[in-house]
């Protein structure tokens, strides 16, 4: 498999600029919305343009950022608003506010796109809310400060990650209860699950790890640490975590490193860092993974990833402390 | 008979609870401190550290309750100028090991060499020498010492370009301490020393109606004639002038040191690196702001916990094995992980600088390198360390 991948990389790279800019072309609308936490805005960014065409206006502090499974909507978590706003795709207006409890940062929503799970970090409560009647209907109790959330491909189990607990909390999504924790490094900032549910991956931030979890034994089976000369362990913290969907490449945000960890996700043998924006965070593809955007809080701005050639092709200026991005198909 | 039977069932209901969840306690021992403070906002609470203290247990118990760990908290007092062995022996005939220590240099000593098995957390004492010539093996220091808060200072000072010092210092032991700290700090980072002066303490309360009109009148006299400077540092740790010197110095000059550009461990108005859900958690549980002196206490706790999760031990020997090893880092919303001097049980951690309204900026700033860890710029250094841990 190596091999093929290897083979791949180099044809992509013999055949250079001239097929990037055919492949551009060929590429389907995408928009990018990236969540601006100083701005109180939304950047929205032409794929295919590589540009900022569209400034949203919305509430305070926008952080967390997802599009609804439909498309229909880009919500996002204005922290100091205590709400998630639903903004609709077609008019970039403010359709409607989610009860997502007090200070909401990031949340996830189920496979069906029905349930929304929201962290609270002031709170140490996971709000659950039901996206057709868009009313809370549950809460669970977990660490201090709640952070991180990802689901299992099956939306059968949810992972919160409590910030000064310094755990992973797993939550059976039918019966709301925690019927696991597992202990990662400190502070765990992000939970992603490989697309078949085999690992689920916590980047701990301060502790300047990924912990890989056995999401059945609720094991960590491998501890992912990071390198890079001329920088002080102080500086390395991950934090965003995307995995390809063949569960192949995945890369690691390093917040303060400025830079984006590329990794076998098989073996999780760091390949290689690829050097973004200041304090790198969150991070999203296109959905045909031809892309991945970066969101560089300290330099204002989003890096374009490369992920056949993992090079970073472009640097875009967005708005005032880029913290989070979705991308949809329009 | 009776009495046997319900002993015997309380003993079984001991045993049946340890069984379910380990459980720790972590005294918070502290001489009760002078209050004395020239600004009528910064007289300390009573629980000042203790409430700290309070709210890391509960976070740790937060933790616990997924581990089946418990903590809590006893604060025991020592009257200033009494002898905390006594109070030391006590603790240790009834198991305790873990303590938070809210004491002066010459108490926490005394404590430390009356409990070596214990094991100490310093929240309080700035003192450099607890660190170097008398460091201890049982003693874990949170609190920042004189050196790292001048070295955060001066280091902020220089980056400005405001390398002329007008140095100005008290006339008691702490505030000559501080006044060596900083000559030390302006010799390693290139700043001048251009004119000192000690203000003297002539005695007099702090509280005083109608005084402002005096202060006025004496304090720009005082700083008058000085000779070329850019910032006016004052070393004032027993509260009797520098509070009084921004905007009454002869010559228009920003103030900094113990007034003015204050560098702290921690400060009500921190909210970078997620600092605000700390602050917003405390200010519900006390419903005051927290203090530097809470955040030590906070850190310290903390530390107790962090460790016991990651060894599932209570015991001072395990738990200090672990702080002192690669795989401890405290995540205190500093932006960076803090860890220990190996070589004398110094917190590792960035110093704020506080206009006592905002933070100005967070040392160590950038471009002051170091091969180890930039934090290793601000205090005694490994190289220069007097400490000889057995």
């Amino acid at each position: 498999m190596p091999t093929i991948r290897r083979a791949r990389l180099l044809g992509i790279g013999l055949l250079g600029i001239g097929l990037l800019v055919l492949a551009q072309a060929q590429a389907s609308a995408f928009t990018a919305y990236v969540s601006n936490e100083k701005s109180n805005t939304i950047s929205v960014v032409d794929i295919d343009k590589l540009t900022v065409v569209r400034t949203i206006k919305v509430g305070q502090r926008p952080r967390g950022i997802e599009l609804t499974k439909d498309g229909k909507f880009i919500l996002v978590a204005v922290g100091d608003d205590d709400t998630i706003q639903m903004i609709d795709t077609s008019t970039y207006e403010i359709a409607a506010t989610l009860p997502s409890g007090p200070d909401p940062e990031l949340f996830t929503q189920d496979p069906t796109g029905k349930v929304l799970y929201v962290a609270n970090e002031n709170d140490n409560t996971v709000t659950i809310i039901d996206m057709e009647k868009r009313t809370r209907i549950g809460e669970v109790q977990v660490g201090v400060e709640p952070e991180g959330m990802g689901i299992s491909p099956d939306g059968k189990m949810l992972v919160n990650t409590s910030e000064t607990t310094n755990m992973a909390h797993f939550i059976d999504t039918e019966t709301r209860q925690i019927v696991a924790n597992v202990l990662v490094d400190a502070r765990p900032r992000f939970a992603a699950f490989k697309r078949d549910g085999s690992e689920l991956w916590v980047s701990s931030e301060i502790g300047g790890t990924v912990s890989v979890i056995d999401p059945v034994k609720h094991e960590v089976t491998a501890k992912i640490t990071f390198e890079i000369p001329g920088l002080r362990k102080e500086a390395i913290q991950a934090v965003g975590i995307n995995i390809t969907n063949d569960g192949r490449i995945a890369f690691v945000a390093l917040g303060p490193a400025n830079r984006v960890a590329v990794i076998d996700a098989a073996t999780h043998v760091v390949q290689k860092y690829l050097l973004v924006g200041q304090r790198v965070w969150h991070m999203a593809f296109t959905p045909d993974e031809k892309y991945l955007l970066t969101t560089n809080g300290v330099s204002n701005d989003v890096s374009i990833i490369d992920v056949g050639s993992l090079k970073v092709i472009k640097t875009i200026q967005v708005g005032e402390l880029p913290w989070g991005v979705a991308i949809s198909r329009q | 008979m009776i009495r046997l039977l319900l002993a015997g069932a309380v003993l079984f209901a001991w045993m049946a609870a340890s069984a379910d969840a380990a459980e720790t306690k972590v005294v918070y021992l502290r001489a009760m401190e002078a209050k004395a403070r020239l600004s009528l906002i910064e007289i300390p609470p009573d629980d000042n550290g203790l409430a700290g203290a309070r709210l890391a247990i509960d976070d740790n118990n937060t933790t616990g309750r997924f581990l089946n760990q418990q903590f809590s908290l006893e604060d025991v007092r020592v009257l200033p100028g009494d002898d905390p062995a006594a109070a030391i022996t006590t603790l240790a005939e009834r198991g305790v090991a873990l303590i938070i220590a809210d004491l002066p240099a010459d108490p926490l000593l005394k404590a430390a060499d009356a409990g070596r098995n214990l094991l100490f957390f310093n929240v309080t004492a700035i003192d450099d020498r607890l660190r170097e010539e008398e460091c201890r093996g049982n003693v874990i220091h949170v609190a920042a010492t004189r050196s790292m808060l001048a070295d955060a200072l001066a280091q902020y000072l220089v980056w400005k370009q405001w390398r002329r010092w007008f140095l100005i210092v008290g006339s008691h032991s702490e505030d000559r301490l501080y006044g060596d700290a900083l000559r030390r700090s302006a010799k390693r980072f290139g700043a001048r020393i251009v004119q000192e002066k000690v203000f003297e303490d002539t005695g007099g309360a702090r509280r005083t109606d109608s005084g402002i009109a005096q202060i006025q009148r004496q304090l720009p006299v005082f700083t008058q004639g000085a000779s070329g400077y850019d910032v006016l540092v004052a070393a004032d740790e027993s509260e009797v002038f520098a509070a009084y010197l921004p905007y009454r110095t002869w010559d228009p000059r920003p103030v900094a040191g113990s007034s003015g550009l204050i560098p702290t461990t921690w400060d009500a108005s921190h909210d970078q690196w997620g600092a605000v859900q700390l602050q917003n958690r405390f200010m519900k549980m006390f419903g005051r702001r927290m203090t530097a002196r809470d955040m030590q206490a906070w850190s310290a706790v903390r530390m107790i916990g962090e460790a016991a999760s990651r060894t599932r031990s209570f015991d001072p020997r395990t738990l200090l094995d672990f702080l002192r090893g690669p795989d401890f880092a405290l995540a205190a919303f500093k932006g960076q992980r803090l860890t220990l001097r190996d070589w004398n049980l110094q917190l590792r951690q960035p110093i704020l600088l506080s206009d006592g309204r905002m933070v100005v900026s967070v040392s160590p700033q950038e471009g002051f390198l170091h091969q180890v860890s930039e934090l290793d710029t601000l205090g005694m250094d490994r190289p220069e360390t007097k400490c000889r841990l057995n």
